[in-house]
């Protein structure tokens, strides 16, 4: 069941002198409930920009945001207030993110109050005591600061209070990467959990490309304000069809020397956003570009075959086979 | 000889079981041992990595060979050779020409040793400068002639603007350029591509091999990244609350990793499960968080979170055990063999 739409997503910032920034540029994409829709890119891609937008963190210029059937954008900031109790978002800073004047129990209970839930401090009391016992936290600590705590334990702390209104959709920006990697795998399957419990449907925002294809049900990958691939995770890891994503595969350097490669990698940084490229934006370092390229921009269509997997590029269908170690040394 | 010792016959940077402290907080409590007994080398024109999460005391391990531990740390005990040259021997005004000399360090964030008042080619030729003696004009070239090796495209106009009118990954190469003005014999690297995109991360790690294999130059490489040290490392050095947990070769390792800390880490590494499986929802990992600085039990540092932490065994100081050819392990897993007369 489709619980968000987004259509034709745009967020783009003057600069004066007629120059615009386009941070976020027609941006489409769908997510059903309980599912988790990873969403990967270089910085400056746009994809935390994405994710603020649609939560009205930041105002748009262009496009929707159907919440069921409600187009968010265009609802007023009090139309708006019930509905955000059922978004919600959980940031990559738990040093941040968490206000170190605050006990662990106020924290987690802050957003019951502003949503006056909850009849009398015993009943807060005890709803804090169960979200933090859900996150793996002992009820004990809410009346200590968030200082003492590691930054998974305060992640957890993070995820707690996001928990507290049972959201439908909980976006998460980096919500691992500060961490230490034998405590990201923790906070990436409490999310799985919490997820089969609960329904809730995630917008993973992230740049590690192994733990997305792990944590996420889905795959958009983002380049210059758009997306340019979308597909299942396993398909996307399997049968990429956009060039850019089949480079970001290949940068990811691989734990095992065994299969130590002799990578292409991609030349330059992505152009600025002030200053598009015309056709496929993707063209000034595709190593497949053709003039088509330049003179016509690639919808994100469905692939003939597979009306599941999206490609927004002239050539995803005769793109060559797949092979991910097919820059291998010779052993 | 010293068993944990990993390396080649004729180290260009020798770390001699290397002991730095942090005096207690407050009377009465305990010093922290960040780094305790710490050896390491690098060879001509091998790149060493050292792992560990943060805490594990890699940066400092670092950061001691240029003897610049942050105040109050102390370095307590160890060598570190620099050729025949121990440094810990030098004055500190001594230790200024190695400093960005025959030892140059990169860091994570490159504005850390940018000036964002100076153009980059004033910075890059000023390095030069105070190694070798150039006229202003032959530094500047020097300078634009370093930004062209590390693969900036038009080096004479970048020479001319600022570090915030680049990019990040451009920074870094410009903060590598400007750690190469001296042509050191040994590159530290800490963390220099955990801030970076994957994209650029490749072409970093690219950048400092080819001038690894160019220069013969030795590279530590300080990272939490597995992946980053099964591409460009030799031989790595396992942290743990600052201790050698293990060390080999990078292919041994990686293929028969002995201790289980090592064991926990690689098997927490979602590319680690079998390339082409369906994707699992749940990651194996390591139970516990890493103990914080100066509440490092004694005996096994790792044995909190150990799945085969033996009672009564894992308190006792840790055995260092000599697995085979440069792999050394320090758990009670592995004891050592009986002393013989």
């Amino acid at each position: 069941m489709t619980l968000l739409t987004v259509k034709d997503l745009s967020v783009h910032f003057p600069l004066g002198h007629g120059q615009v920034v386009r941070a976020v540029d027609g941006v489409s994409f769908t997510l059903q409930r309980g599912e988790t829709l990873g969403m990967v890119g270089e910085s400056g891609c746009g994809k935390s920009t994405t994710a603020r937008a649609l939560l009205r963190l930041l105002p748009a210029t262009r496009g929707s945001v159907l919440f069921e059937g409600q187009d968010l954008l265009a609802l007023s900031e009090a139309q708006m207030r019930p509905l955000r109790r059922r978004l919600q978002m959980v940031f990559q800073d738990p040093y941040a993110s968490l206000s170190p004047r605050l006990t662990v129990g106020q924290i987690v209970a802050e957003p019951l109050e502003i949503h006056s839930i909850g009849s009398g401090r015993e009943e807060r009391e005890a709803k804090v005591a169960r979200l933090l016992t859900s996150v793996g936290m002992s009820p004990a600590i809410a009346r200590r600061y968030p200082h003492e705590f590691s930054g998974g334990q305060r992640q957890r702390i993070g995820i707690a209070r996001a928990l507290a209104l049972e959201p439908d959709l909980i976006v998460l920006d980096e919500p691992v990467s500060a961490l230490d990697i034998s405590v990201r795998a923790q906070v990436v399957n409490l999310l799985a959990d919490l997820q089969e419990q609960r329904g809730i449907a995630y917008l993973f925002v992230g740049h590690d490309l192994s733990l997305i294809r792990h944590a996420a049900h889905r795959i958009a990958v983002m380049y210059l304000g758009r997306i340019v691939e979308n597909a299942s995770s396993a398909e996307l890891y399997q049968n990429p069809r956009h060039p850019y994503t089949r480079s970001l595969l290949q940068s990811v350097p691989v734990p095992d020397p065994a299969r130590r490669r002799e990578r292409a990698p991609l030349e330059g940084d992505p152009p600025s956003p002030v200053a598009i490229p015309s056709g496929c934006r993707f063209r000034t370092r595709c190593a497949y570009a053709q003039p088509i390229c330049t003179e016509k921009d690639p919808p994100l269509i469905s692939l003939p075959q597979h009306s599941d997997h999206l490609s927004a590029c002239h050539f995803a269908t005769t793109l060559p086979m797949w092979q991910p170690d097919a820059n291998a040394a010779a052993p | 000889m010293i068993p944990s010792q990993t390396g080649s016959a004729d180290p260009l940077l020798s770390i001699q079981a290397l002991t730095v402290a942090f005096p207690p907080a407050r009377r009465g409590g305990s010093e922290a041992r960040v780094v305790q007994g710490i050896s390491v080398q690098v060879g001509r024109a091998e790149t060493v990595g050292v792992v560990g999460e943060s805490g594990s005391g890699k940066s400092m391990t670092a950061l001691s060979a240029l003897r610049l531990i942050p105040e109050p740390g102390r370095i307590t005990g160890g060598r570190i050779l620099l050729g025949d040259d121990d440094l810990l021997q030098r004055t500190e005004k001594q230790m200024r020409t190695v400093r960005g000399g025959k030892i140059a360090m990169i860091f994570q964030d490159p504005m850390t040793s940018l000036n964002p008042v100076f153009t980059i080619g004033d910075q890059i030729a000023e390095a030069v400068r105070l190694h070798r003696r150039l006229p202003r004009h032959e530094a500047w070239e020097e300078a634009v002639q370093a930004l062209r090796r590390v693969h900036i495209a038009l080096p004479e106009r970048r020479a001319r603007q600022y570090p915030h009118e680049m990019s990040g990954g451009m920074r870094q190469r410009v903060m590598i350029a400007l750690a190469l003005a001296s042509e050191p014999e040994v590159l530290l690297a800490d963390e220099p591509t955990t801030a970076l995109d994957v994209t650029v991360q490749a072409q970093i790690l690219a950048l400092i091999s080819e001038i690894k294999r160019d220069t013969g130059m030795g590279v530590l490489l300080i990272t939490h990244d597995l992946g980053v040290v099964a591409e460009t490392c030799d031989r790595v050095l396992v942290m743990y609350a600052g201790q050698m947990m293990e060390t080999a070769e990078a292919s041994r390792l990686f293929a028969m990793p002995a201790h289980p800390y090592t064991q926990g880490l690689l098997a927490s590494l979602p590319e680690r499960l079998a390339p082409d499986a369906a994707p699992q929802r749940r990651l194996p990992f390591i139970a516990g968080q890493p103990p914080a600085g100066g509440q490092i039990p004694a005996g096994c540092p790792f044995r909190n979170r150990c799945p085969k932490r033996m009672p009564g065994i894992c308190e006792k100081p840790l055995p260092t055990t000599t697995l085979g050819p440069g792999h050394t392990v320090r758990c009670h897993l592995y004891p050592a063999p009986e002393p013989t007369r």
